[in-house]
């Protein structure tokens, strides 16, 4: 079955803006999504901000440089992601439509197989 | 030597069946390969064996059977050879199990059309890529030739297919109808797609030729094809109506001199009448479903305009109350704008230019010719020449396409001198 990767990309300020309440649905709409989607959810996590990120660049110069931030700076930054299953994009994009992103969206993307 | 009439009629047969058969032996050879490059390659040789085997023993009762069978037979082949080579590919997934049946290709051979309609015009594409994935596959137009209709350079256009296939593999994009929740949305794709290649055709967006004959057809073969597939959907009569009705006007809206003929000035007799019928029974047939769909308010305006014997007894009350619905279940700024001119034919160029006020402000319009010649238009026939000749000065830059050119520069001369009298 493959498998695909659904990032949710959200805007940081409204979550450091959202009130404890707003923040308290918003989760609990994050558990009532993998309840109704736990036959599909492989994975899953929010990520701390962008501010706790750290990037390494240069891998095949044998000295990377390791700085502070996200790779890319963005006003809507990647800030959790969910592996799924799905038997083909369209079943896929049917779970990713009802990812609870009040303050952005999601990028579905195929999980990539070696054999 | 003059060519064998024998010959002659084998190379017309295959022409033919190229451009009705295509989409039928591609989509069933798709099934088998589950790999949209190798399928068109088998298609491709099946068409050049044709030429071939068809001198010899005369063309076949079923051309498309004929082809179908061949294609898949060497796809069959292929996938034998290169079994180990092809492991790595991605295939395209089908919603049915892959059985024992790319073993026996000869026999039921499925008509797999919808399947290659929807996977051409999937969302999860972009609209350019979907059009292109169209005409190649659906029609069998060369990469050359789809790149030329829009434009682009052929390598443009290569790497656009290209990008779209390997897309379809290996994000998952099903070879299958989508089922029955999903399916008004998708087929609202596909008339979208079709739509689009039609008024690419019926006004070129550049150069020298105001229509582009070869995709008209291209889009009215489409329209058919879907609506022999899909013959209950009001959005496909409707759009396969809003075809036939405007290209009946095809061979007026040229004038003797080359120049654009408006519909007010076109010769209404030379309107292909067989077209106009069809066209406005698909109409009445699509209507019957509520609400109407955008393309059979489309057609059903087009229609009044195809039953009005001269463009003064156009019903211009019964057209604006049917933009009235179609602005209501389609809010786009284009609508707006022709509801406006409809609203000028009906009340006079004052209100007409009242109506189109509020749009000049829409951001959608700020390149939009249609606007700038439409405010022209009316204040042209209130005599406000000076303003006129600035709005038919904007329109000119906002059009490439020379026949609408030569149209506006013509109006422009008309008015070029202020007034004497």
């Amino acid at each position: 079955m493959p498998q695909y990767l659904i990032l949710l990309y959200e805007d940081e300020q409204s979550w450091a803006e959202a009130s404890d309440e707003k923040s308290a649905e918003i989760l609990a709409e994050h558990g009532a999504f993998g309840e109704r989607h736990r036959d599909a959810l492989r994975g899953g996590s929010a990520l701390q901000p962008q501010a706790t990120a750290t990037t390494i660049r240069g891998w095949n110069t044998g000295s990377p440089t390791v700085t502070d931030g996200p790779f890319a700076e963005t006003k809507e930054a990647l800030g959790g992601f969910y592996l799924i299953e799905a038997a083909d994009l369209d079943e896929a994009l049917a779970i990713a439509r009802d990812v609870p992103t009040p303050f952005g969206g999601v990028e579905v993307r195929p999980v990539r197989v070696f054999d | 030597m003059p060519p064998d009439p024998a010959d002659a009629a084998v190379v017309a047969a295959v022409a033919d069946a190229h451009r009705h058969e295509w989409a039928f032996v591609l989509a069933a050879t798709v099934r088998v390969t589950r790999d949209l490059d190798l399928a068109e390659e088998c298609v491709q040789d099946a068409y050049a064996q044709a030429l071939r085997t068809w001198v010899e023993r005369g063309v076949p009762a079923s051309p498309g059977a004929w082809l179908t069978t061949v294609a898949r037979r060497r796809a069959v082949d292929v996938l034998r050879r290169d079994a180990t080579l092809r492991r790595a590919l991605p295939l395209l997934l089908l919603d049915e199990q892959p059985g024992a049946e790319p073993e026996r290709p000869d026999d039921h051979i499925p008509d797999d059309r919808l399947r290659l309609v929807f996977t051409c015009c999937h969302p999860a594409l972009a609209e350019t890529s979907q059009v292109a994935l169209t005409l190649r596959l659906l029609c069998g137009l060369t990469t050359v030739e789809v790149a030329r209709a829009f434009l682009v350079s052929e390598s443009t256009m290569a790497a656009r297919i290209t990008r779209a296939k390997h897309k379809i593999a290996a994000a998952g994009i099903a070879y299958r109808v989508p089922p029955g929740e999903e399916l008004p949305a998708r087929v609202d794709a596909v008339l979208t797609v079709i739509h689009l290649v039609f008024t690419t055709g019926h006004t070129a967006p550049a150069g020298a030729d105001l229509m582009r004959r070869d995709l008209v057809e291209r889009a009215l073969d489409l329209a058919r094809m879907l609506a022999a597939l899909l013959p209950d959907d009001p959005g496909v009569l409707g759009l396969l109506a809003l075809i036939l009705l405007t290209d009946a006007r095809r061979e007026t809206r040229l004038g003797a001199d080359g120049g654009l003929q408006l519909l007010a000035d076109q010769d209404r007799r030379q309107w292909d009448q067989a077209a106009i019928r069809e066209g406005a029974e698909l109409v009445r047939r699509a209507l019957r479903h509520r609400p109407p769909g955008r393309f059979a308010l489309m057609a059903a305006i087009a229609a009044v305009h195809s039953v009005a014997p001269t463009w003064d007894d156009t019903d211009w009350h019964e057209v604006v109350g049917l933009y009235d619905v179609l602005v209501q279940i389609w809010p786009s700024p284009v609508v707006a704008l022709n509801r406006a001119v409809a609203v000028g034919f009906e009340q006079g160029p004052e209100a007409g230019l009242a109506a189109l006020e509020p749009l000049t402000a829409e951001p959608q319009l700020a390149g939009y010719g249609y606007l700038a010649a439409a405010r022209a238009d009316f204040l042209r026939r209130l005599g406000r020449n000076v303003e006129a000749r600035h709005a038919y000065e904007e329109a000119l830059l906002l059009t490439e396409n020379r026949a609408e050119q030569a149209f506006l520069a013509g109006r422009l001369s008309e008015i070029a001198e202020p007034n004497r009298t």
